[in-house]
Parts: structure tokens; C-alpha cells; sequence
């Protein structure tokens, strides 16, 4: 292990991109390897021989467990307590605008990152496509490539040309080997989220722009411009709206969801897991990688309509949901009403909020991944998805109405499982500063049990007729795919710990970041990493004034400093807190779930 | 040389202004030839003795060995477009400057284009060569036509007087006219011929007198003349009403050769009926050059006037988004679309030129000119490479015109994979997606436009590449997701169907192979881009 860590490298979040070393020679591109490796994959699978159709599958399979591998590897030697950048490694790609290839990882990303790598070999090995198995895997792998990539890219342009080549494997996905009305599912998913990243687009050229004035030369580096970028509020609150569509539309947040529900029901089974487990965490990860890191003050500044948005996702989803009479329409709904949580969880601006949102993310993507993949299993076995035409399925399924007990169980977020400590946490953090909205969210909680425990009931239970009394058993394949998810299920449930304590040290360091840039007043809290508040400039004695750096300026009026003793790594961990009224440095702080 | 006399004549009006009294300053000077350098024409030169060659001794020989016109022409426009890389070369090291008494620009721009307009012919003629194979109009004259037309480009994108501008214009047009109308056999291909002519008539004269308004104006056709004219002339508080009249004219012609709305009327007819080659020929030389001379008229010539002409193009660059992607949309014949798509490219070109308005004639002219330029040499290569699969698959449907209806490429993928994955790259590029060269292209304009803060406009321009994007989605499915027609099936199969051919495949996959691999490292063509700006006057 010791080899390993030395392999790493560390960039602190604090320091710029320039600083960043291109790698000892003995270093082992991981991350590169990440998106390399699938792409490669796909290209092989793509030029595989026609007639060895089992060779092409165990290329695709390969690939996949490669990346799976690699990427659990990762996280094993992801460096605890570390806020920054890890494994990061940059190189000029084009020098004119500016652009570099620069791939990093941190605690928000690790876990998606890991989600990635281990869905897609499970969704090629859950099920097969109806025809034409060889460009199906091809562009599954492609996908994979595109995925990994926006997760680890800490350069603009390179996150948008991730998060828009993504679109095009997605869209021959979706229109290839989808259901019905396929075709119409998959142009209005591409033109959906093309539009926008249209405004995307022209909001990170602007970001550059405006950002070369304060930094001195053209860079779409996100840590250089977060850390050394200096936007008037209302060009900061324009260039949030614009990156905030493109997320939006991909989250997807209520009035921009419409194209959800028709993508995930048509889609070919590996399709919605995919898009479900991690596809849609490409939006709740922008609002937390490009959203809160580059323009905390606008964030801070529209998290009402965020909040509220959420809000209604979470109540409308529930409700739409409960109405499907499509069981896989219905989970489509369902995730409307989870990512609201996450959105909701993002815009509280504390630490467990977001800690609780990323590790939703993951979650969602496991459960939902999950739910998706055995509604494929009851699809693929009763060539229908209405609810009306299946029941019963329990007496003659009973191992498969189990494992679908479980992951639903997970959905709702009952105790014990993983889909409850993720809620808790988003709602135990948003109480502390959205308290109201927290409170309508809650009971988004309630009618997650009403709609799933209700299809439940209609699929499962009561006597099967005759079509579902020859439902079959889950066969052994199939449960060798379950498993992986249901672990997973449990283990996050009943001990979140290794998850959380790679996860908190960089939401802290955002959290910290925003309280930083931005008016916003952050709630006392405490993490494994200590108790942290803020001394608000203004109120503290003429002393600390002069300690408060120059992060001190105009729109902000709240100075960060740590209260530990470990001034000098302000950078990681640093906190923030104290109502404004009581400046008694309290300790007071809760532990975080665990 | 006619360009000689030109800028001899336009000479001897400036110094009539100058001395005041005409008569005694014509009779006083006596002619003295400019000094030409003709080693800095010589990519011109070389496309005229291509030119001349084939026609001479393509007329007094009997019928030359299969593709050997086409050689010939792909040959003429490589070597044309080699010479300009050494004049490239020339210019970096030694500066710009003008040839032939003023009357021509030396420069990087100059020469970017020349190189985009040499590639776009050598394409194009190979492309031809298949598509003509075998058919009664397979001959010299084409290819030769494509050379003169490829002359009146790079005059038009070297032009350093408005005179000479006008001469390379319409020997381009000229050209064009009869190249739209070359399949003698279709009756399509004769309206097109004759719209085109009518209607490029119309523009040329309200080019020419444009001209003419300016030359009352600034007492000159010289760019560098004029340029001086009106920095050191022009009453600020009174708008010199003919300089502003000669621009409006200037612009209206200039419109209508780039096809941008509302003068592009006559595009989807003449991409439709002119032969599936000439319409790439339009669509990427014809374009290229076009915007060429209207860079140089209007940031060139006439920066003072910027801020009149500025508002002008950001009007007609929406509408010609707007109009071109919406009406794209609604289509059913393949060729009309991407005549409509093209319509929607103008407008991103001129989101360029009017990235370019907003700092012409300073020191440092920003990233404008330089996008406009890159993106015309990415564009030219992509739609050639479109062009070329509707070629390829229209010719196959037996009828002279060609059918290049939506229904013509249903299955395409399965029933030709490597043509129709070379299609999707080319449409995807269009649409601007990553990994392509059109994704650079229009980074590279929608970048040039933010960076001067025309964000309005920058926005509009990607929500109308969205729009355009579903035009290009419905081909895709067609091409993808639907099956072949039974009775495509059968002629496949019986070896009637559709085939390639050599030259024209050996064209389609440079293109693809240039698009995917510019798209992925664009740095060696951006550093290029960039000199364009030293602009030689």
C-alpha cells in the first residue's frame, strides 16, 4: 500500500493548476486509464469479427471489469482527509484558448466515479439486447468513456466535450435498441439537453473571458478560475444561469423534466440503468462541481428558486409517480422526486446537506440502477410493464420479489438500508437553513412509501393469474447481478463510514469556499474532521479583522477562519459557522450521521 | 493583365483627386507598368495554366484515359495549394505587402484561403470524377470550370482593390452559373443554371454600383487608398451618405454570395437542381470565397464604418439562424436541407464577422477574422464530405436528377455501414458536436463573439444549432434506425446499387478522416488561423 501512495499525487484545492506536476514518470495514469480503457474497448468491440459474436461480449466484458477494477483500486487509495485534487495530472492540449487536459478526482466525484465503473459491467451482463449485441456494446463502452470523463475533468471545455459526447452513444442507445416510441424518446432526450448546453457553452467562453481579466491569461482551467477569478455579482449571477440549464435539463430539475419519463421508459433495460445510476448525476454533480465552486455568490444568491424548484420536484415526481400505470414509467417519476432531494441537499450550502447529496447520488444510482434493471428482468419475462396485467408474482417469484423488496425498501429510504442515511442527511442539513422547504420536502418521504409500497402490492402480491403463474425464478445469472447491488445496499446502510469520510473533507472545503464568497450565513457544524466556525468580520474585534484575509471584500461580508489551531491548512477543512448573533466560538456542533 | 490596368486607372483617379486638375495630370504621366512579383502569384498562376491546359488541350485531344480530367484538375489545385504553403512561408517571415501596384493583397489571409479554396477543389474534382464516370458530360470542361471558378475565389480573397474584388467575383460567378447548369440531360439542373444567373446578375449589379457609390465617396477603389481616404477625411457629425449608400449596396450583393437570409432564396433551388458535386462546389468554394471578400470589404476596406455595418450583420446573422434552421427542419429532400443548413452556417460565420466589426482597424482585431477564416476551412471540408455521401447515394437511384429524398438514404447503415458512418460524422460535425471539426469551428466563432461581449447574439447562435441539430438527428434516423427499402435491397444485391467508386470514396474518407482529426487536435491549424489578422494594405 505504501508503493500505491506514493504513486499519488495530491493537489490541494488552494493551490493553482499551474502548480500541479505532470506526473513522476513511474506515476500510473489511472484516471486517463479510466477513459481510456472503455474507449478502446468500444473501438475493439466496433471492429471485432462479426461471426465470433461471444468473443465480442467478452472484449466488451473485459473492458468493463477492467475499468470496475480500477476504479475500486481507486478508491482504496484515495488519500482520507484530503479536500483536494488527488491523482490529478494536466497536460496542454490546445495552448491557443487555453485548454488543458486536466482529470482529477475528489471526494464528490470518487464515489460517482466508482458508481460508473461498476454499473455498466453489471448492466452488460444483466441483460441482453433484442439484435445486434456488437454496436450495442460498442456504444455502451463509448458511453462509459463519455461518463468517466465528465466526472474527472477539471477544465471547462473538456467537461463540456464529455458531457456532450455523452448525448450521441445515449441517442443510437435510446433509438437503436429502445421500445415503442423510441425514436421520439431519443431526439428529445439529445435536442432536450443540447439546448442546454447551448447556453453552456457560451456561459464557460464567457467565464474565460471575464476570468482572463483577473487571472492575466486565457484559461478554461476550473481550479485556476475558481480560486483566481473575480466576477462582478451580476455577471457571476448571468454566468450561474447559464451553466445552470445545461444542469437543469440534466438533473432534471421540475419544469425542465418532461424529457425524462419518455428517455428512461423507452430505453433499452442497460440504457435506463445507466441513465438513471449516473447520467443524471452528471447535473447534480455540475451544480456542485461548476455551480456552487465557480459562482458561490450567485448560488447563494438564487437558492430560493432553487429550493423551491426542488421542492416541487420532490412532491410532483411522488405524485406523478403514484399514477403511472407503466411500473417502469413509474421508477422514471420516482427519480424526479430523489434527484429533488439532492438538489435540495445542494442548495442548503452546509455540510451534511451536501455530504448527504453526494452520497445520494450514489445511492439513487444504485437503487434506481436496480429497479430499473429487475422491471427489465419482469419485462423481458412477461413481454409487458403495466401494472395492471402483472400480480401475484410473489407466490411464484419468491427470491425475486425479495431482492425487489429490498432495493424498494432502499428507494423509500427505510432505516437500515442506504437510501435512508443519504435522505436523513440532506434533511438534517437543509433543516438548519431552508427550514420550511425541508419541511414540504419531508413529506416527499412519505409518498416515496405510498407509491412504491403500493406497486408493490398491485405486481406482487394477490394470486397470479395464469400469464404470471408461469412467471420463472430469478435465475442464477441474474442473482450474481443483484448481489453486487443489494451489498451495496446494506453495507452503505448500516455502516456509511469509509464512504463519508472520503466524501466530507471536500464538502467541507466547498462549503467552506462558498461561505468564503458569499454573504451566506452556514450554520455551526461539525465533521470528523473537527468543529468549525466563523468569525464574521464585521462583529469581531479589530484584531481578527486584520487576520481576515482578502477574501474580505465588497459583496462578502464574512471572513473565514479556522478555530483549531491548524490555521495554516485554512484550505482543507476549513470551516465556518456561528449564527451571526452569537459570536461565542461553541463547539457545540453536532456529529454528522453515521 | 486586366488587374494591371484596373489598378493602373484607379491610380491615376486617385491622383486626379489629389492634383486637382484632371486634365493636365492624365496627359502628364505616361504609363509605367507596376513591378510584378510573379513568384507570390504563382498559386494563382498555376490554377490558371491548370485552367488553360485543359481546356486547349482537352479540346484538341481525342477523349483522355478514365479520371484523368479529374487527376489533372486534383493535381493543378494540390500544386496550387503547395505554392500558397510556400508563400505562407514567405509572408511570415517577411511581412505582408501588396503585389501588382497595390491591386492584390500578400498576406496570411490571402493565403488561408487560397490553401481552403485549393482543398475544396481538389475534393470536389475527385468527387466528380465518380459521379461523372461513365455519363455523356464526362469531359474537360467541368473540371476546367472548377479551376477558373477557384481563380475568381482566390482573386476575390486577395482582392486589394474593390475593382479587382468585383473581377474575381464574377469570374467565379460565371463560372458557378454555368457549373449549375452542366448536367445538360436534367431539366432540374437548366433552372438552376438559369435561377442562379438571373438572380446572381441582380447581385453583382448592386455590387457593382455599390462600387461605384463608394468610389464617389472616397475617390478611390483602392482598400488602402480608401482606408486613408476616410481616416483623414471624414466629417464625423455628417454620415457621408454616398459611403453609407455604397455600403448598404455592397452588403445586399455580398449576401446574396453567401447565401445568408433574406438573400438566400435561391439557395435550396440551386443546391437542389445543380449536380451533387457543383452543389458542394457551392457550398464550400463559392461560400469560402464569398466571405473571404466580405471580410475584406468590410473590415478591410471600411473599418471607419463599422459601427454602421455592425448592427446590419447581427440582424441578418439572426435571421440567417433563424430562418435557416427552422426551414431545414421542414424539408424532405436531403440536398434541400443541407442547403437550408447552410443558410444556418452563413449565420454563424457572420456571428463571426460581426465578432470582427466590433474591433476592425484597431491594433489588435481580436479573434473575429481569424474564426471566420478557420471555420470556413473546416466547413468547406465537411460539407464537401456531406455532399459527396448525397452524391454517392443520390446517383444510385438511376434518374438523371439524382434522388436525394430522405426516403433514398432509409437504412443506409445497413445497407452501406462505412458510407453511412462517414455521413453521421460529417452531420454530427455540423451540428457541432465534440470531437469534430465543426464543434471547433463554432467554438472558435461563438468564442470571437463573447469575447467582444455579443453574447445575445452567441446565445441565439447555439439555440439555433440545436434546432438545426434535429434536421440533422432526422437524417441520422433515417440512415440508422429505419429499414432499407425492398426494392434498394434487391438492387444492392444485384450490384446496381449504390457504389462508391474510388475517387469519390478515397474523397469522403480524407474528409472524415481531416474532420475527426482536427476536431481532437486543432492546435496546428488554430496557431495558422491566428497570423490572419496581419492584413496587408
Amino acid at each position: 500500500m505504501g508503493a500505491l501512495t506514493e504513486m499519488t499525487e495530491f493537489t490541494n484545492i488552494g493551490l493553482l493548476a499551474a502548480e500541479d506536476s505532470h506526473g513522476s514518470p513511474i506515476a500510473f495514469p489511472i484516471l486517463t486509464m479510466l477513459i481510456l480503457l472503455p474507449m478502446v474497448g468500444s473501438v475493439a468491440v466496433a471492429i471485432s469479427s462479426k461471426r465470433r459474436p461471444e468473443f465480442t461480449k467478452l472484449i466488451a466484458l473485459m473492458t468493463s471489469v477492467g475499468v470496475a477494477g480500477m476504479s475500486i483500486w481507486l478508491m482504496s487509495s484515495f488519500e482520507m482527509g484530503e479536500a483536494g485534487f488527488q491523482f490529478s495530472s494536466q497536460h496542454t492540449w490546445i495552448e491557443q484558448w487555453g485548454i488543458s487536459y486536466h482529470v482529477g478526482v475528489d471526494g464528490i466525484s470518487l464515489f460517482l466515479v466508482v458508481l460508473t465503473g461498476v454499473l455498466f459491467p453489471l448492466a452488460i451482463v444483466g441483460i441482453d439486447p433484442h439484435h445486434d449485441e456488437k454496436p450495442y456494446l460498442a456504444w455502451l463502452l463509448m458511453l462509459e468513456a463519455g461518463v468517466m470523463g465528465s466526472f474527472l475533468s477539471l477544465d471547462l471545455f473538456l467537461f463540456f466535450i464529455f458531457f456532450e459526447i455523452v448525448l450521441v452513444p445515449m441517442y443510437f442507445l435510446i433509438g437503436g435498441w429502445g421500445y415503442e416510441s423510441r425514436v421520439y424518446a431519443a431526439t428529445k432526450f439529445f435536442l432536450y439537453t443540447m439546448f442546454g448546453s447551448a447556453f453552456m457553452l457560451v456561459g464557460l467562453i464567457a467565464t474565460a473571458m471575464l476570468a482572463r481579466d483577473s487571472i492575466g491569461h486565457l484559461t478554461f482551467d476550473l481550479v485556476e478560475i475558481a480560486e483566481g477569478a473575480d466576477f462582478a455579482a451580476n455577471t457571476g449571477r448571468w454566468l450561474f444561469f447559464a451553466f445552470a440549464v445545461a444542469f437543469a435539463v440534466k438533473v432534471p430539475i421540475f419544469p425542465l423534466h418532461t424529457w425524462l419519463p419518455d428517455a428512461h421508459t423507452q430505453a433499452p433495460t442497460a440504457g435506463s440503468v445507466v441513465l438513471a445510476g449516473v447520467m443524471l448525476k452528471l447535473g447534480t454533480y455540475g451544480f456542485l462541481r461548476f455551480g456552487l465552486y465557480l459562482f458561490p455568490e450567485a448560488a447563494v444568491w438564487s437558492r430560493s428558486l432553487w429550493l423551491t424548484l426542488a421542492v416541487i420536484g420532490i412532491i410532483y415526481g411522488a405524485i406523478a409517480a403514484t399514477m403511472q400505470k407503466d411500473l417502469k414509467r413509474l421508477v422514471a417519476y420516482s427519480s424526479v422526486a430523489h434527484l429533488g432531494f439532492i438538489i435540495l441537499g445542494t442548495f442548503a450550502f452546509t455540510s451534511q446537506a451536501i455530504s448527504g447529496s453526494v452520497l445520494q447520488m450514489v445511492n439513487h444510482g444504485v437503487s434506481t440502477g436496480a429497479l430499473f434493471l429487475m422491471v427489465g428482468m419482469i419485462y423481458e419475462r412477461r413481454k409487458t410493464r403495466q401494472i395492471a396485467e402483472l400480480g401475484g408474482i410473489q407466490k411464484v417469484a419468491p427470491i425475486f420479489a425479495a431482492g425487489f423488496m429490498i432495493v424498494m425498501l432502499s428507494s423509500i429510504g427505510v432505516p437500515g438500508l442506504n437510501g435512508f442515511i443519504g435522505e436523513y442527511l440532506i434533511l438534517l442539513g437543509s433543516f438548519q437553513t431552508a427550514r420550511w422547504w425541508t419541511v414540504v420536502a419531508t413529506s416527499g418521504v412519505i409518498l416515496a412509501a405510498l407509491y412504491l409500497l403500493w406497486a408493490y402490492q398491485r405486481v406482487f402480491h394477490g394470486e397470479p393469474d395464469e400469464d404470471n403463474a408461469k412467471f420463472p425464478e430469478l435465475r442464477a445469472k441474474e442473482a450474481m447481478v443483484l448481489l453486487p447491488f443489494i451489498a451495496a445496499i446494506v453495507f452503505t446502510g448500516v455502516y456509511p463510514k469509509p464512504l463519508l469520510e472520503r466524501i466530507e473533507p471536500s464538502v467541507d472545503a466547498l462549503v467552506a469556499h462558498v461561505a468564503e464568497n458569499s454573504s451566506f450565513d452556514i450554520p455551526e457544524y461539525g465533521t470528523q474532521c473537527g468543529t468549525f466556525t466563523v468569525e464574521h468580520g464585521e462583529e469581531a474585534g479589530a484584531a481578527d479583522d486584520a487576520e481576515t484575509d482578502a477574501a474580505d471584500h465588497g459583496v462578502s461580508d464574512s471572513g473565514c477562519e479556522t478555530h483549531d489551531a491548524d490555521q495554516d491548512e485554512a484550505d482543507h477543512g476549513d470551516g465556518d459557522d456561528g449564527d451571526a448573533d452569537d459570536d461565542s466560538h461553541g463547539d457545540e456542533g453536532e456529529e454528522s450521521g453515521e | 493583365m486586366i488587374a494591371e490596368l484596373i489598378s493602373q486607372s484607379s491610380q491615376i483617379g486617385a491622383s486626379v483627386v489629389a492634383q486637382g486638375s484632371p486634365a493636365q495630370g492624365f496627359v502628364a504621366q505616361t504609363f509605367v507598368g507596376p513591378e510584378v512579383n510573379w513568384f507570390a502569384l504563382s498559386p494563382m498562376l498555376a490554377l490558371l495554366a491548370g485552367a488553360l491546359t485543359m481546356m486547349l488541350v482537352g479540346a484538341l485531344t481525342p477523349t483522355w484515359p478514365k479520371g484523368l480530367y479529374a487527376m489533372a484538375a486534383a493535381v493543378t489545385a494540390g500544386t496550387a495549394g503547395a505554392l500558397a504553403m510556400v508563400q505562407w512561408d514567405d509572408i511570415t517571415d517577411n511581412g505582408p505587402t501588396t503585389l501588382v501596384g497595390g491591386a492584390i493583397a500578400f498576406d496570411t489571409f490571402a493565403m488561408f484561403l487560397t490553401i481552403t479554396i485549393c482543398i475544396g477543389v481538389l475534393l470536389v474534382s475527385l468527387l466528380t470524377d465518380s459521379f461523372l464516370r461513365g455519363t455523356p458530360n464526362d469531359g474537360p470542361e467541368i473540371y476546367a470550370l472548377y479551376l477558373v471558378a477557384a481563380i475568381g475565389g482566390v482573386v476575390m480573397a486577395s482582392a486589394n482593390d474593390l475593382i479587382v474584388l468585383f473581377l474575381g467575383l464574377e469570374t467565379l460567378s460565371l463560372a458557378l452559373y454555368v457549373l449549375a447548369a452542366s448536367n445538360r440531360r436534367s431539366i432540374a439542373s437548366a433552372e438552376a443554371g438559369i435561377k442562379y444567373f438571373v438572380l446572381g446578375g441582380f447581385a453583382s449589379a448592386f455590387f457593382l454600383y455599390g462600387i461605384a457609390l463608394l468610389y464617389g465617396a472616397a475617390g478611390t477603389t483602392n482598400i488602402s487608398e480608401m482606408v486613408a481616404t476616410f481616416q483623414s477625411g471624414v466629417d464625423l457629425d455628417n454620415p457621408n451618405a454616398l459611403a453609407l449608400a455604397g455600403l448598404a449596396l455592397l452588403i445586399v450583393g455580398l449576401d446574396f454570395k453567401v447565401a445568408a437570409a433574406p438573400f438566400h432564396v435561391w439557395t435550396p433551388d440551386v443546391y437542389q437542381g445543380a449536380p451533387s458535386p457543383v452543389t458542394a462546389f457551392m457550398a464550400s468554394v463559392a461560400k469560402a470565397a464569398a466571405f473571404a471578400a466580405m471580410l475584406r470589404v468590410l473590415v478591410t476596406a471600411l473599418p471607419f464604418f463599422r459601427d454602421d455595418w455592425r448592427p446590419v450583420i447581427w440582424v441578418l446573422a439572426i435571421l440567417s439562424l433563424v430562418v435557416g434552421s427552422f426551414l431545414a427542419v421542414v424539408q424532405t429532400n436531403v440536398k434541400r436541407m443541407l442547403a437550408y443548413s447552410s443558410v444556418s452556417h452563413a449565420g454563424f460565420l457572420l456571428v463571426g464577422v460581426e465578432a470582427a466589426g466590433h474591433t476592425a482597424g484597431e491594433a489588435l482585431p481580436g479573434d473575429g477574422m481569424p474564426s471566420v477564416a478557420l471555420y470556413l476551412m473546416l466547413y468547406s471540408v465537411l460539407v464537401i464530405g456531406s455532399f459527396g455521401v448525397v452524391t454517392v447515394v443520390s446517383r444510385a437511384s438511376g434518374n438523371v436528377d439524382g434522388d436525394a429524398s430522405l426516403d433514398t438514404f432509409k437504412g443506409l447503415a445497413k445497407r452501406r455501414p462505412l458510407l453511412a458512418l462517414a455521413f453521421t460524422v460529417f452531420l454530427l460535425a455540423q451540428a457541432g458536436v465534440p470531437f469534430t471539426s465543426g464543434f471547433i469551428a463554432k467554438f472558435g466563432v461563438i468564442q470571437a463573439a463573447v469575447e467582444v461581449e455579443s453574447y445575445a447574439i452567441a446565445v441565439i447562435a447555439m439555440v439555433a444549432a440545436v434546432v438545426a441539430a434535429f434536421l440533422y438527428l432526422r437524417i441520422m434516423v433515417s440512415m440508422w434506425l429505419a429499414d432499407p427499402d425492398d426494392g434498394a435491397v434487391e438492387s444492392d444485391a444485384a450490384g446496381t446499387g449504390i457504389s462508391v467508386g474510388l475517387s469519390s470514396g478515397l474523397a469522403i474518407a480524407a474528409a472524415a478522416a481531416f474532420t475527426l482529426f482536427v476536431g481532437v487536435f486543432p492546435g496546428w491549424l488554430l496557431d495558422a488561423a491566428e497570423t490572419v489578422n496581419a492584413i496587408a494594405r
